[in-house]
């Protein structure tokens, strides 16, 4: 049976506040108790341009069900204080239902928030602060909100410990503080309250999109990684340097992404599984390099863990509009893979699966990712094990008259490793014969052309090439990617409710593309709505070049930062189907 | 004749049959030779050594040889040959190239390559020429120098690549004449020798391009002093010569980077204990 979409009931808390207000660790406590009281969420992060302190927020959703993305408004704000928060009223909408939490002493909301209609509350979290030892306000916001939407004192008590650790005095002083915190919510009247979670905690985790896929890297067979920093792909590298360490692999730092993607082909041309992994601006670099990776054969991995773009963008915010650099970034005829995760549990699996892909096929594979994935953290259940054991095809020993780039039928010409006998011979970037000389040759070139595509048509890419929910039998299909899965899902599910019976299709293999089967899950359907985060329409504008899309098409695009709404994409749905 | 002896590869086993591009009278012949003599001479075997090259005439040379070769993008060889030497520590690696692609487009590599200390042997056949593109002026060509792209000479001084190794941390750094094959495979053999990061500048004539070059032969002399280990001797030696001094000219006992790799410490499962609730 096709997975059934549910629309979660839940809550989504804003705490902000400037630096050193210590909202996020209070924002990570939250999350944390959250799920040690058994729930599921996520917290992503939002802050001013400054390096080290400056305003921030820590944006958290919790719920009983699962919850892959934020939802449409914010049930409650805690503003610490208001400093340059209206910086974040676009990032943090409020409405009539929800609760607006700040401390007198502080000052009143902006305008921005002030006039949305949202219930004051008044919290004086410096008074209460100042009653304890080293207590500190956020502490006291933390035990207010989580009595507000019904935490266990416990499960908070448990997160401040776990996270202060061996800091007695902290863990006193915090402990405190949330206590006074939570007294002070005694007789306040919250309409937004958590449903008790199960007790199958055990198998959870607390991962972000970008330590699950530097995991995947590792559960796929990666064992060297080239790293140019580079936000918001940093902390897969930062991640993976000391856990290659931990199973015998090995990090370099280059000096640039030229070097890093070079390196990375160097190493695996030497027979390691080799990745990295960057951004918009370090991705650009690398196309240089991915071209010479397709011609010369080399299977890599890069990870692009997207932000807002061209240029320098907007570093620390999401968007989906790479997605035409990965797709055609290299010059000439360039066959290769490209794969994208559809939550931040699935940036484990993907990037496995990028793995056996690249070292299979012996070609370079591109992960897109996205700031929203990467830096988001989420209690997610344990993620199943996939057996990707991606193994390249070695060239046999005692081959004679060896020919690195052979014609085979699938395209896959088995490699010879430095230091095997009597197989030496030159990768090359140039257009070469079977046996790797170059050849400026019509034949030559053609028949390497020919055979670096027929690798890529004749793999099997098995189911995972896209996920599919909803009525098997429906009018609409929504086709979206990546970080529009989430919200597509809950507008799916709440048309659903709403009669419309329709089904989402998320593809994970981008390219090559797989019309036969798309054509076969399209089959019927009156109605396609694409949705994507990019201001041109780019996943759009490739689904129209590859694929064809029966009945009438929509495309809802538009840019990052602000991710895209449930009830947005739930709104073209409607509006269509009445119209 | 004992069996071990017939088992070891001549020069000639490190060349492969392919014909080279590159003109008669290019200097890149002879630096061949010498890099196969060199192999011989260090009792390797072709499995265990890798060539990388980037683009360019010189940058050719791995298909010469019989060795494991990598050609790949303009300016990238030492980028290649970091991440093969790292993951691969058990295979003597070298990088080939020509000025242009080193100097210029590679330029930063070189430096964070010198900076980094792999393990590594870098030859850079120095013509002051782009030659593949059949005549332009690279970071090493005198001001004046007249051609195409620069009418009357580009004005720009060149720039002392063995200060810029000196400078950068490589740990042996050498000035060679393709003229000399005996003299240079002796100098890429103690080049492969030492641990870190080798750099061989070898005079390479083009003899299309910059015939004028065919007087290197009268301007290249041995150095006149001995190798030294001290940067700051070094570098005043090399910045007050003439560029025609052949030798080692420095060669240090920096420790090479090579991190460890191939120590399991955890499992997979052990790993992902740190994500669990």
């Amino acid at each position: 049976m096709t997975p059934q979409p549910k629309s979660p009931s839940s809550i989504s808390i804003a705490i902000s506040g400037s630096g050193g207000a210590g909202v996020m660790t209070a924002g990570d406590m939250l999350l944390e108790a959250a799920a040690l009281a058994g729930c599921y969420g996520l917290m992503s992060r939002t802050s001013g341009p400054q390096i080290r302190g400056g305003e921030a927020a820590a944006l958290l959703r919790l719920a009983r069900e699962p919850i892959e993305c934020h939802g449409d408004s914010f049930d409650i704000l805690m503003a610490i204080d208001w400093v340059n928060t209206e910086r974040f009223a676009a990032e943090i909408p409020l409405d009539a239902q929800s609760l607006m939490i700040g401390d007198p002493a502080q000052g009143s909301a902006p305008a921005e928030f002030a006039n949305l209609g949202a219930r004051p509350l008044a919290l004086p979290m410096k008074v209460l602060a100042k009653k304890i030892p080293h207590g500190r306000a956020n502490m006291v916001a933390l035990g207010y909100i989580a009595s507000l939407v019904g935490l266990p004192a416990t499960a908070i008590a448990e997160a401040i410990r776990r996270s202060l650790g061996a800091n007695g005095d902290a863990v006193t002083a915090s402990l405190a503080a949330a206590e006074a915190g939570r007294a002070a919510a005694q007789g306040v009247d919250c309409p937004h309250r958590l449903a008790p979670g199960g007790n199958d905690r055990d198998k959870r985790w607390l991962i972000t999109g970008n330590e699950a896929a530097g995991y995947g890297a590792l559960k796929g067979g990666i064992r060297f990684v080239a790293a140019y920093p580079i936000t918001p792909a940093t902390e897969i590298l930062e991640w993976m340097a000391p856990a290659l360490t931990d199973v015998g692999g090995v990090l370099v730092q280059a000096e640039d992404e030229l070097a890093s993607i070079n390196m990375a082909i160097g190493a695996s041309y030497g027979g390691t599984p080799a990745l990295t992994a960057t951004s918009g601006p370090g991705l650009s670099l690398m196309i240089e390099a991915l071209g010479l990776a397709i011609s010369a054969e080399v299977p890599i991995v890069v990870v692009d863990v997207m932000r807002s773009g061209p240029s320098t963008g907007i570093p620390t915010k999401s968007e989906q509009s790479d997605l035409n650099i990965a797709l055609y970034g290299p010059h000439g005829d360039t066959p290769h893979v490209v794969v994208a995760p559809n939550s931040v549990a699935d940036c484990l699996m993907t990037t496995q699966w990028a793995v056996h892909l690249a070292e299979t096929m012996q070609v370079p594979t591109l992960v897109l990712s996205d700031q929203s994935f990467g830096q988001t953290r989420m209690v997610i259940d344990r993620p199943a094990d996939f057996a990707f054991a991606g193994q390249r095809k070695i060239a046999n020993g005692d081959a004679q008259s060896y020919r690195r780039y052979a014609l085979t039928e699938s395209g896959i010409s088995p490699m010879a490793i430095p230091g095997m006998p009597g197989l030496m011979h030159t990768a090359d970037g140039l257009e070469h014969s079977e046996r790797g000389t170059p050849s400026s040759q019509a034949k030559d070139h053609l028949a390497q052309l020919d055979k670096r595509k027929r690798k890529l048509d004749a793999a099997d890419y098995g189911r995972h090439w896209a996920e599919v929910e909803g009525d098997d039998e429906g009018d609409v299909a929504i086709v979206t990617w990546g970080s529009c899965t989430a919200p597509a899902r809950e507008a799916l599910a709440q048309a659903r409710a709403d009669g419309v019976r329709a089904k989402l299709i998320s593809l994970r293999l981008l390219s090559p593309a797989q019309p036969r089967r798309l054509d076969k899950l399209l089959a019927g359907v009156k109605r396609v709505l694409v949705v994507e985060q990019t201001h041109s329409g780019q996943f759009h504008r490739y689904l129209r070049a590859e694929y064809s899309l029966p009945g009438q098409v929509r495309a809802l695009y538009r840019p990052g930062p602000l991710p895209l709404r449930p009830s947005e994409i739930h709104r073209e749905l409607v509006q269509w189907s009445g119209s | 004749m004992s069996v071990s002896a017939e088992a070891l590869p001549a020069a000639k086993d490190f060349k492969s049959d392919a014909k080279p591009v590159w003109c008669p009278g290019c200097g890149d012949y002879s630096v061949l030779t010498s890099l196969t003599r060199a192999f011989a001479q260090l009792a390797l075997r072709p499995e265990n050594v890798a060539v990388v090259s980037g683009i360019g005439c010189s940058s050719r040379l791995p298909a010469y040889t019989n060795c494991y070769g990598f050609h790949g993008v303009h300016g990238r060889a030492l980028a290649v040959a970091t991440g093969l030497k790292v993951a691969r520590p058990d295979l003597t690696v070298v990088a080939a190239g020509g000025d242009g692609d080193g100097y210029s487009i590679g330029g930063n590599h070189f430096l964070h390559a010198c900076r980094r200390n792999v393990d590594l042997t870098y030859v850079v056949m120095d013509n002051h020429v782009y030659g593949m593109t059949k005549g332009q002026a690279s970071p090493t060509t005198e001001p004046d120098w007249d051609n195409a792209l620069a009418p009357g000479g580009t004005g720009v001084r060149p720039f002392n690549p063995l200060v810029i190794a000196l400078a950068s941390g490589a740990n042996f750094v050498a000035r060679a004449f393709s003229g000399d094959v005996v003299g240079t495979a002796d100098i890429i053999a103690k080049a492969i020798a030492s641990p870190g990061f080798s750099f061989v500048e070898v005079l390479s004539p083009c003899i299309t391009f910059r015939p004028e070059q065919r007087g290197w032969k009268e301007s290249v002399r041995p150095s006149p002093v001995a190798t030294t280990d001290d940067p700051a001797r070094a570098a005043r030696r090399i910045m007050t010569d003439d560029g025609f001094n052949i030798g080692v000219l420095y060669h240090g006992n920096r420790k090479p980077y090579q991190p460890p790799i191939g120590q399991k410490r955890k499992t997979l499962s052990e790993i992902e204990q740190g994500f669990a609730l």
